[in-house]
């Protein structure tokens, strides 16, 4: 948002995910500008999810560069050094660069801080609400227990680490509303709530940048609108960029800054909402075509 | 509205005498062969058929009975009860708090005092069977139990070959002590430490395999381990096992006759029971130990991400946690305590051999995680109580004698009689005895997770 800094967060170049014979997507380029939203759409099966998998580190691409960075735009100019020499991460005093086709899942989260929401939600459900905030602290908290050494025989010292991350816990508690059913277990929790609760806990391993994967399916109008009040204010407030994929058009026209829309694996269109909105193939892609078209296309490869 | 109650009940009388026919006529024909008949050797080393009608005719009775029982009383309860679905009454859900809340301090001051009870009940003679036996044998299981639990119950990875780890302790500590002279308290880290390696060496394989895939490759690692045992000969001794392993000590004092010994040197009198007793606090000790340390890794991140990682894997890559790393700790933790427990168990037999480690403990072990309730310490201990303490008292119940006759052995029916309570517990508590959940963590207020919610995990 800010002009200063209108440099991408993240950077997905050429990107290929294939599963045998079926292409997911092809040759996909993007970026996501730091402190914006950043939406993924496309109809049913137009590979949003692969892109979030390969970006989340759960899958491999078949080809393809994707970069994240932290701190100073200036990392960016390591890109192709980088790249060159092999290498999956590079560090500076003020920033880092971070190549995620080379990281496995749970580094892409640890040291590149990006973290994720799932389609179909993966709370812990026999944990409580702030069990789950708690276990989303892993990192940090092993380091304040001393790798579990220090934890076992010194309790009081760790206490005292807990404390920040309690006090992490409650600040995103309170303002997903959850703080009443903290000692709730989280499966118990109803389906909005569990969707409030993953992605405040998602927020708690503090990403640079926070992919949801379809945040407002299956939420009521309410529901719908206190979720984009709470990304707006994610993003406003918190020095997290969102990318999200998401079908409720309402929600993506009125939160997002930059749309991309995905077709059949191929990006058909890349722009502010508006541009998007008035796109012929968009259109074409989500609504079809007129009859006419379809019987000019029809005989132009011979079919009637 | 009576008459149609009356006829129904009349109705079910005739029904639960029809079934319990049927079903004592089904025992028959299938206990005819199995009972009924016995071949034995003769005078003559001849083959002869014999007849074992009236024991035939006790289990047909037990069966027919059991089925009457069912139909008459059983059934029409339950059905009273489905039909009028309560709430537990507030009185009794006030018990169960404070009979949760007191039986962990009372059980605890109860095995530390059991030796002096058993003493002044038994006298110095009878104490020994007791102590051993039941306290002893018990809390080998209960901490083999508790170790176990961390493997399958917090982090939920299906373990069958547990026993190999404590094979690996009391093969560590037999060894080392007899051909080095290491003494006890040195060995019992180390035997920790060996199998917590063994622990992490079986954790790299498994890694990717789940459910099924990752108990069969747990069980045959356990039979790995045997089979090494029995055919290593050289240093194992295989079958013939390793005898005279040297005794662990009271700090320096050993508990014998001589001069030197415990006894001697306290100007007691000397008696068996006091090496007893000393390695009774000995497993107590470690069993604690085993105790607090799981408590405590519970409340420690490493504790949580083993309980996430059994609630959901991805969701735990997904937020940044090496999952590889939290399996590997659970095994080596799992592995660390049987390794105590192998080389406690070592030091106290004197004796060890490859028979003590096979598959049947392991399952033994594991139906004590399953039956107390996964994850639950209280609901292991107890557990480990009633199935190692029942399969004891077993051994030696002579009122069984009474019901089916004087030749009747209750040793051999042990682990039928074992089986069906099994398969009876598990009907009615198909989660474990203490199936709810505590929070490791609390915010404001501490309400216990009921089984439906936690997950078993991947295997």
């Amino acid at each position: 948002m800010s002009a200063a800094d209108a440099s991408p967060v993240l950077s997905v170049e050429h990107l290929t995910m294939r599963f045998g014979g079926l292409i997911a997507v092809q040759n996909l380029s993007f970026t996501a500008m730091r402190g914006d939203i950043t939406a993924l759409i496309g109809p049913n099966g137009a590979g949003k999810t692969t892109v979030f998998n390969c970006i989340t580190g759960f899958y491999k691409p078949t080809e393809g560069r994707i970069a994240v960075r932290h701190g100073n735009s200036a990392v960016w100019d390591d890109l192709e050094a980088m790249t060159d020499r092999g290498i999956r991460s590079t560090r500076r005093p003020d920033g880092a660069l971070f190549l995620l086709e080379r990281m496995p899942d749970y580094l892409v989260a640890q040291q590149a801080k990006v973290a994720r929401t799932f389609q179909n939600i993966r709370l812990f459900p026999g944990m409580t609400v702030f069990e789950n905030m708690l276990v989303a602290q892993h990192n940090p908290l092993m380091i304040a227990s001393g790798f579990t050494f220090l934890g076992v025989f010194w309790p009081q010292a760790y206490g005292r680490a807990e404390k920040a991350a309690v006090e992490k816990a409650r600040l995103w508690l309170d303002k997903v509303d959850l703080i009443e059913r903290a000692d709730d277990p989280a499966g118990e929790l109803p389906y909005g709530a569990q969707r409030r609760l993953e992605i405040a806990r998602a927020m708690c391993t503090d990403p640079v940048l926070l992919c949801l994967d379809e945040p407002a399916a299956g939420l009521n109008p309410k529901e719908s609108a206190d979720l984009n009040a709470l990304l707006i204010s994610i993003r406003d407030e918190h020095a997290t960029s969102i990318l999200l994929i998401e079908h409720d058009m309402t929600v993506v026209m009125e939160i997002s800054d930059h749309v991309i829309v995905l077709d059949y694996g191929v990006k058909i269109a890349d722009g502010t909402p508006d541009q998007v909105r008035n796109d012929a193939s968009v259109i074409a892609a989500y609504l079809g075509v007129a009859d006419e078209e379809v019987e000019q296309a029809e005989a132009e490869v011979g079919l009637s | 509205m009576a008459e149609e109650d009356a006829g129904k009940a009349r109705v079910d009388v005739v029904r639960a005498v029809k079934d319990a026919g049927l079903a004592g006529l089904l025992a028959f024909g299938l206990f005819l062969p199995l009972i009924g008949f016995q071949t034995v050797q003769n005078i003559r080393n001849e083959v002869a058929l014999q007849t074992r009608f009236p024991l035939l005719f006790v289990f047909v009775a037990i069966v027919a009975g059991a089925r009457l029982i069912q139909g008459l009383v059983i059934a029409p309860w339950r059905a009273r009860r489905a039909a009028a679905p309560r709430s537990p009454s507030a009185g009794a859900s006030a018990f169960a708090a404070l009979f949760s809340r007191w039986l962990g301090p009372f059980g605890l001051g109860f095995v530390i005092l059991y030796p002096g009870i058993v003493l002044l009940l038994a006298g110095f003679g009878g104490a020994a069977k007791w102590i051993d036996n039941f306290g002893i044998q018990i809390l080998i299981y209960v901490m083999l139990g508790w170790g176990l639990n961390i493997v399958v119950g917090l982090a939920g990875l299906l373990d069958l070959g547990y026993v190999a780890f404590y094979a690996v302790g009391a093969y560590s500590y037999a060894l080392l002590a007899k051909t080095f002279g290491f003494s006890f308290w040195i060995l019992l880290p180390l035997a920790g430490m060996l199998a917590a390696f063994w622990g992490v060496l079986l954790g790299f394989p498994v890694l990717r395999l789940r459910g099924d895939y990752l108990a069969i490759v747990t069980l045959a690692f356990g039979e790995i381990i045997r089979l090494i045992l029995i055919n290593w000969v050289p240093v194992t001794n295989g079958y013939a096992g390793i005898s005279g392993i040297p005794r662990p000590t009271f700090f320096g004092l050993p508990f014998n006759a001589s001069d030197q010994g415990f006894t001697a040197t306290f100007g007691l009198e000397f008696s068996p029971v006091y090496r007893i007793v000393f390695l009774y606090y000995l497993i107590l000790g470690l069993a604690l130990l085993t105790a607090y340390v799981t408590v405590r890794l519970r409340r420690l991140p490493v504790g949580r991400a083993w309980e996430a990682l059994r609630e959901d894997e991805i969701a735990c890559r997904a937020l940044g946690i090496n999952t590889t790393n939290t399996k590997l700790t659970a095994f080596a933790m799992g592995g660390m305590f049987a390794g105590f427990a192998g080389s406690f168990f070592a030091a106290r037999q004197g004796f060890i051999s490859p028979e003590s480690f096979t598959f049947l403990e392991s399952a033994t072990i594991l139906s004590i995680v399953i039956l107390g309730g996964m994850g639950s310490q209280i609901g292991v201990a107890i557990a480990a109580i009633a199935m190692i303490g029942g399969t004891e008292i077993m051994r030696d119940l002579d009122v069984l004698k009474q019901v089916f006759g004087a030749d009747f052995d209750p040793t051999q029916y042990r682990m039928l009689l074992f089986g069906s309570a099994l398969v009876l517990i598990m009907i009615w508590k198909p989660r474990g005895l203490i199936a709810t959940r505590e929070p490791s963590a609390v915010f404001r207020e501490r309400r216990t997770i009921s089984a439906e919610l936690v997950k078993e995990g991947h295997g």
